[in-house]
């Protein structure tokens, strides 16, 4: 399974670890394709203690990946949550085992669009089956099986990342401990769809993007794909923030230029977010990870009540916002948290103060950590986990 | 042992270990953890300010910021085995609505209030001529978030309207100590009440 590797996927699969599941057993996917054979990549700190009971799952959001505190291997920045995750850090590797998942259909290992099709030994392309975040969440769980690891002391992640972690509760609440979404929503708004559907086009419109199969056209839809990153990391942040970091300022130049060039600092900022993103990311991966989200509807899946998701969860939950967020806004924390309380289950909510935007869980919020720590600290007790391990 | 305010203590007492109970309006979670910690209680708090909810998951408290008047619709019937409202139900817009919530999610509530007829309300109100403000109600009338004062026998009259028992009664004087007096006097030498009530 390891030929016809991308350089990115080359180079992540020799800076962490991966599995190969479904041989015996394929994946049934929501959509009702059988996938399998498939390649799970992940990444662990730490490790796991005798009883087994200090492993923690970080889900990633959509556009980072399984290289959560280690440098990465395509862009040689640093691991994209190494404000939470690290060596005196809320999780520790010195005291909790912690693993990251790159999810199904991304491009940094795990199998998606890239892969070839063992039916046709033709690359998946568009022909890969449409994967949903509860696909991601069943591939996450079958790669514990593999490991042996029969629960996780804390299930946490943001954005995409807050999706899964809430799948994993409802799906698997006896395999869940403690669980952490933050900057999400229990189903995908129609404003959240809408600039999806932007970028997506904006991939599709790029005459490179050859319906998908741009690899054995030896084309690359690079232009689609970094406008898309640019409406979408627009999203990431907000109007303060933006004004805060550019306002008005002219990018190398004291007057304007009259034409089409950068000339804002704000237009080069997004141009090099498209430009380098790139680099790390494929095209048709961007199609299937944003179609999981858009699919993404918890209350939908369970009858139209967010509350039956959660029913006789035994799951302690900490939800967290940021004021700023127009993209997963306060209330879209808050109908979960209702929900929570209508299945009774034991549940925190923070609203954190940030003028960060959406973006802000990935920073220093110190307010966040805080929250976390204080909350993981007490779930520990609870569970009887040392403090040191 | 930490100690923690008397009246606060009072309803602690009243909470029997490993139980489940929510503290609506549980400001810096003091009551919360003392339930945790000292009496094995699945204790969750319900806190209106923002800062009051982040520093009580920030100690490692089950909270979430919600408002008594409107959030306690969310919960089924019999939730917990306790609900309870320290010196809040004062505040709340509609304070026998809450209650009746509180019965609902609840099999006991408790509740804690100023009482509006102590005798140093009453002789400010009747010899000073301006609204009273006492250790309990230390508030101007412009800017007192109490908006429905009422006095333990208001209470007893409302629990008896409602249909609800009363288990427990404990009158605390000026001094936070608990007083043992007919209900007349008590009326007037009690400055707050807390009271367990169940539905009938």
């Amino acid at each position: 399974m390891l030929q016809d590797l991308t350089d990115a996927e080359r180079a992540a699969l020799a800076q962490c670890r991966h599995a190969v599941l479904g041989v015996d057993r394929p994946l049934r996917l929501d959509c009702g394709v059988d996938l399998g054979p498939y390649r799970v990549a992940y990444q662990t700190y730490g490790t796991l203690n005798a009883d087994k009971s200090n492993a923690v799952l970080v889900c990633h959001p959509l556009t980072c990946d399984q290289f959560v505190a280690d440098r990465h291997p395509v862009t040689g920045k640093e691991g994209w949550w190494e404000s939470l995750v690290g060596a005196g850090k809320v999780l520790d590797p010195a005291r909790y085992f912690i693993i990251c998942v790159n999810v199904l259909g991304h491009c940094m290992g795990t199998t998606g669009p890239l892969a070839r099709d063992p039916s046709t030994g033709q690359p998946w392309n568009l022909r890969f089956p449409v994967v949903t975040i509860a696909d991601m969440v069943r591939a996450q769980a079958a790669l514990l099986d593999d490991l042996g690891i029969p629960d996780l002391f804390c299930v946490i992640g943001g954005s995409m990342g807050g999706m899964q972690v809430l799948e994993w509760a409802a799906s698997y609440p006896r395999r869940v401990f403690s669980a952490v979404p933050i900057a999400c929503a229990a189903h995908h708004s129609a404003q959240n769809i809408a600039f999806h559907e932007v970028g997506r086009q904006a991939i599709m419109a790029d005459p490179e993007w050859k319906g998908g199969d741009y690899r054995l056209h030896q084309t690359a839809p690079a232009r689609g794909l970094a406008v898309a990153r640019m409406t979408a990391h627009i999203t990431y942040l907000s109007e303060q923030a933006l004004q805060r970091k550019f306002g008005r300022a002219l990018q190398n130049r004291n007057a304007l230029g009259f034409g089409f060039d950068a000339d804002f600092q704000v237009e080069s900022y997004l141009r090099h977010q498209g430009s380098t993103f790139v680099d790390r990311f494929d095209a048709n991966s961007y199609l299937y990870i944003t179609r999981a989200m858009d699919y993404f509807d918890l209350a939908g899946a369970h009858g139209g009540v967010l509350a039956n998701a959660f029913r006789r969860s035994p799951t302690r939950f900490c939800l967290m916002s940021f004021t700023s967020d127009w993209l997963f806004p306060t209330h879209e924390s808050r109908e979960i948290v209702h929900a929570l309380n209508a299945a009774a289950a034991n549940v925190s909510f923070v609203e954190v103060e940030s003028d960060k935007g959406h973006d802000a869980f990935l920073l220093d919020e110190p307010e966040m950590f805080r929250t976390l720590s204080g909350f993981l600290k007490g779930a520990a007790a609870v569970r009887g986990l040392k403090e040191t391990t | 042992m930490k100690s923690i305010r008397v009246d606060l203590q009072l309803i602690a007492d009243m909470v029997a270990p490993d139980t489940r109970a929510l503290d609506v309006g549980c400001g810096d979670g003091a009551l919360l953890a003392y339930l945790v910690d000292f009496k094995r209680v699945d204790a969750r708090g319900m806190e209106l300010s923002q800062a009051g909810v982040n520093a009580c998951v920030a100690s490692g408290l089950s909270v979430i910021q919600g408002d008594a008047d409107t959030d306690l619709r969310d919960y089924p019937d019999d939730a917990f085995d306790y609900v309870i409202l320290g010196q809040t139900l004062q505040a709340t817009r509609e304070p026998r609505e809450v209650l009746r919530q509180m019965l609902r999610v609840g099999k006991r509530a408790i509740v804690s209030f100023p009482n509006f007829a102590h005798w140093q309300v009453r002789l400010r109100l009747v010899f000073g001529g301006r609204m009273p403000q006492t250790t309990s109600l230390p508030y101007k009338w412009y800017d007192t978030p109490n908006i429905h004062l009422c006095s333990i026998d208001d209470f007893r009259a409302l629990c008896r309207d409602m249909g609800v028992r009363i288990e427990r009664a404990i009158v605390l004087n000026s001094k936070s100590r608990p007083i043992h007096m007919p209900p007349l006097l008590a009326n007037v030498f009690g400055e707050q009440a807390v009271f367990m009530l169940k539905r009938d």
